[in-house]
């Protein structure tokens, strides 16, 4: 790719992330009448077990500003974040069709009775529930997940999937790949961010929601092969660390008018999937296995993954460091339960730390940003003036 | 006028006293080094095995509502948002950590400032696992967290309950460490055996409540039995005490005795009740003579109803058992809905009272999908409604008020002309209990 051709790349890819009849999925199977694609719900699926039985694991963000609630509202009513609403409502109007399969996990309250909605009212299609440890200090969580892998596995078969450790073994080595690329891409955000804008290394690394593993692992090679040789100047901007948007996903627009308001944004918690471990799972052995004691030991710290053995506001406090980062914008979604929690040690470590913090709060709906916009502004010239 | 419908026969007076009991071990807890004491959480609770060790348990969500009750929460909750705690946070939390903060206690009482251990018996309510990450992180206690899997499937799966032993053998070796005591697993299989009877009985209290007139609410009744469940269940105090209560409520029923004079209708209630209104909200009801025979917030702690008992030959099991498969809390939401249909059948209910609770998600997210399936696949009376358990800032009385009433005269129409209701065959249901 030309570095002149990689901003038409992200242009393609955030249009394709905006298409709500999910056209790659559609395209991947129309290859085969075999194939079936499972949709997951954020934050994290183990979705190199999907790969294994020869399906497309598919990460489902809501709906943004491109749906009309007209059924879901009845459903979960006020106080309920929105991606819960569009999900079902993407369900409702047929645009979840071409999933033979959903998964839901165990992040929330409203997400977990989400997924026995969806179970009631969309019978035909498999919908499971996957229960993710919430205490890793057991020696028992390995074998439990590995249990509840397992059971994922059969599930999957039962629907017509064709696994075996083999292809397992070689779906974590790919998975292992794309995420190391993720990495390197967030090594460019945090050493040079102008060569790599933050709506930019969004894009790039949600669309892997949507895309094989393989199509996404050449984008990203390709995206980090142009990113160094572009033309771009140095801004001097403040760095920022991102926190509390793991899940229901802020517009595009959202990240755009932070960094237009002179952050860059150095690290945050955009779409986890794609970088979900922390290093690599190992390839060998038993791979269920394997997978689990990832989870239990490798993941990154999250609103929605509980580790008391450490907590994760210690989490914060080496990315803040890792990131070299001089503020924190704590960015949640509207009624998102497990975002608001944290906000408060979060927002005592970040003091601690003696960091400026700013809180704002979007829905993924949201289509007018001048009040986002201004407050943005305002906290970053008071620290600019300081 | 409202007809006078609460119930204050001598087991009022009983649970008033164990409850005061329970405050004065806690004080005591808080000017010394014992009693130990361990916080944990009202659903799913392990409360066996810290009967075996002689800890006394702190329910931070039986102080919440005690204090929203006594029209106290207000304070603390907004200590907590002054902290930076969101206006849709889960206000039970809320009010606790405003509490501890400010040092207020429902009773005036001190309540240990420390507890020997801070347990986080997770089940089901995500809001748990912050809410004891936060107490821990404020009262320097030592945390630990059980993590009981979601009852996903129609029952729990072998790894499951192994999952949930281990863990609890795990707990038990750090309560030797904690309280620098043996466990004793005599004591243990003795407090599983007492547990056992008083949900015996508590279960056959709940099903007086099939007979018509029920001798007493399943749902604003329920609650005054709901303190000494959790606190004393697994001790012969508890043992006596619903011994005493299920003969008062038979002789009750054998006189033919109901709420009212006259019980005009039987409902199902579903969610917890505003705990900030609970008399005014008991007279809306009880203004049309409308008795709870059943309510899912009562099996929150346990759902004994259906025939599930601890078994002292199995301690560790049944204790995994009640906190996998056998709470509201743990079990899934199209489980919760077969729940409240073998309510509507066997103990013979009009309608279902849905009432959403803003600050809980575990209840209340798709309860409109409840209601959808409630009133229009089973053509049962259906009414939702909208406020809070702990936050007196979210009931909007007129309006409630205007609701019920205009439900139950909706009702006694139906009733003076009944319908047939679509029937749902057997096999249509969506996940079966077992059977009792
Ligand atoms: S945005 Fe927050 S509240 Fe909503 S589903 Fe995700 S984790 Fe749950
Ligand atoms: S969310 Fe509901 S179940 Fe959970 S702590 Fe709050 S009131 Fe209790």
């Amino acid at each position: 790719m030309l570095a002149s051709d990689i901003e038409r790349t992200f242009d393609r890819y955030r249009d394709l992330l905006e298409d709500l009849s999910f056209p790659e999925v559609r395209r991947w199977k129309e290859a085969d009448p075999r194939r079936k694609a499972v949709g997951f719900f954020p934050v994290y699926a183990p979705v190199e077990i999907i790969h294994a039985a020869g399906m497309l694991p598919v990460g489902l963000a809501g709906a943004g500003d491109r749906l009309d609630i007209q059924h879901a509202d009845a459903r979960f009513g006020s106080f309920i974040c929105s991606i819960i609403k569009t999900t079902l409502e993407l369900g409702m109007t047929g645009h979840l069709e071409p999933f033979e399969g959903l998964l839901f996990s165990s992040i929330c309250d409203s997400a977990r009775n989400l997924a026995f909605v969806m179970k009631r009212n969309f019978p035909q299609k498999y919908i499971d529930f996957l229960h993710l440890p919430h205490n890793p200090s057991s020696p028992a969580s390995v074998d439990f997940l590995a249990a509840e892998y397992r059971r994922l596995i059969g599930q999957l078969e039962r629907i017509g999937g064709d696994y075996s450790e083999e292809k397992l073994r070689a779906g974590i080595a790919l998975f292992n790949r794309q995420r190391e690329l993720v990495r390197e891409l967030y090594a460019i955000r945090a050493a040079a961010p102008h060569l790599l804008r933050a709506w930019e290394c969004y894009v790039a690394v949600r669309v892997g929601n949507v895309l094989p593993v393989e199509e996404h692992i050449a984008l990203l090679e390709q995206v980090l092969a142009a990113a160094p040789r572009r033309d771009a100047k140095k801004r001097d901007s403040l760095r920022v660390v991102i926190e509390g948007s793991f899940c229901e996903q802020p517009p595009l627009e959202v990240i755009r008018l932070i960094e237009d308001a002179g952050c860059d944004i150095v690290e945050d918690d955009f779409t986890l999937a794609q970088r979900w471990f922390t290093e690599d799972v190992p390839a060998v052995g038993d791979p269920v296995h394997a997978l689990a004691e990832a989870y239990v030991n490798r993941s990154v710290y999250s609103s929605v993954r509980h580790d008391f053995r450490k907590p994760r506001w210690l989490g914060l406090a080496e990315k803040i460091k890792a990131s070299q980062a001089d503020a924190v914008i704590f960015l949640m979604a509207k009624f998102c339960e497990p975002a608001y929690f944290d906000y408060v040690p979060f927002k005592q470590q970040v003091e601690l730390m003696g960091l400026p913090h700013l809180a704002l709060e979007y829905e993924e709906k949201l289509f007018t940003f001048e009040r986002l916009r201004t407050e943005v502004e305002t906290f970053v010239e008071s620290l600019v003036f300081d | 006028m409202a007809e006078k419908s609460e119930y204050r026969g001598n087991i009022h007076q009983r649970q008033k006293q164990l409850m005061l009991d329970w405050y004065g071990k806690l004080e005591q807890a808080a000017s010394g080094d014992e009693p130990k004491t361990c916080s944990l959480m009202v659903s799913g609770n392990c409360v066996e095995l810290l009967e075996a060790f002689g800890i006394v348990p702190i329910y931070p969500e039986v102080n919440a509502l005690q204090l929203a009750i006594r029209h106290q929460s207000l304070d603390p909750i907004l200590a907590a948002e002054e902290m930076g705690y969101a206006a849709d946070n889960c206000a039970y939390v809320k009010a606790d950590i405003g509490c501890l903060l400010k040092g207020i206690t429902p009773t005036g009482t001190r309540l240990p400032e420390k507890p020997t251990l801070v347990l986080c018996n997770f089940v089901g309510c995500n809001t748990y696992l912050k809410w004891f990450e936060h107490v821990a992180k404020f009262t320097g206690a030592p945390l630990y967290v059980i993590d009981v899997p979601f009852l996903r499937t129609a029952e729990p799966s072998k790894e499951d309950v192994a999952y949930v032993v281990k863990q609890l053998h795990e707990l038990v070796a750090l309560l030797e460490k904690l309280t620098g005591r043996k466990f004793d697993p005599d004591r243990f299989r003795h407090a599983v055996a007492c547990s056992a009877r008083s949900e015996e009985l508590w279960s056959r209290i709940k099903h007086l409540a099939k007979v018509t007139p029920s001798p007493f609410d399943a749902y604003f009744d329920a609650i005054t039995l709901m303190g000494p469940l959790y606190v004393y269940r697994a001790t012969q105090e508890g043992v006596d005490f619903f011994t005493d209560a299920l003969a008062e409520l038979e002789a009750k029923r054998s006189a033919g005795e109901g709420v009212y004079e006259r019980e005009r209708f039987r409902l199902v209630m579903e969610g917890p009740p505003p705990y900030p209104y609970f008399r005014t909200f008991r007279d809306m009801f009880a203004k049309w003579q409308a008795t709870a025979v059943a309510s899912t917030y009562s099996t929150v702690g346990g759902l004994w109803e259906f025939g599930f008992r601890h078994d002292p030959a199995e301690p560790f099991e049944s204790v995994a058992m009640h906190m996998i498969a056998q709470n509201v809390t743990n079990r899934n939401m199209l489980q919760r809905y077969d729940q409240m249909q073998r309510y509507l059948e066997e103990w013979k209910a009009d309608g279902v009272i849905i009432h959403f609770v803003k600050s809980c998600r575990l209840f209340s997210a798709g309860q409109g999908d409840m209601r959808d399936y409630f009133s229009k696949q089973l053509g049962v009376p259906t009414l939702y409604i909208e406020s809070d358990l702990e936050d007196p800032r979210y009931f909007a009385e007129a309006q409630t008020r205007t609701r019920i009433d205009a439900f139950f005269e909706a009702l006694e129409h139906s009733k003076a002309h009944p319908q047939p209701r679509p029937t749902v065959a057997k096999g249509t249901q969506l996940c079966v209990l077992p059977q009792a």
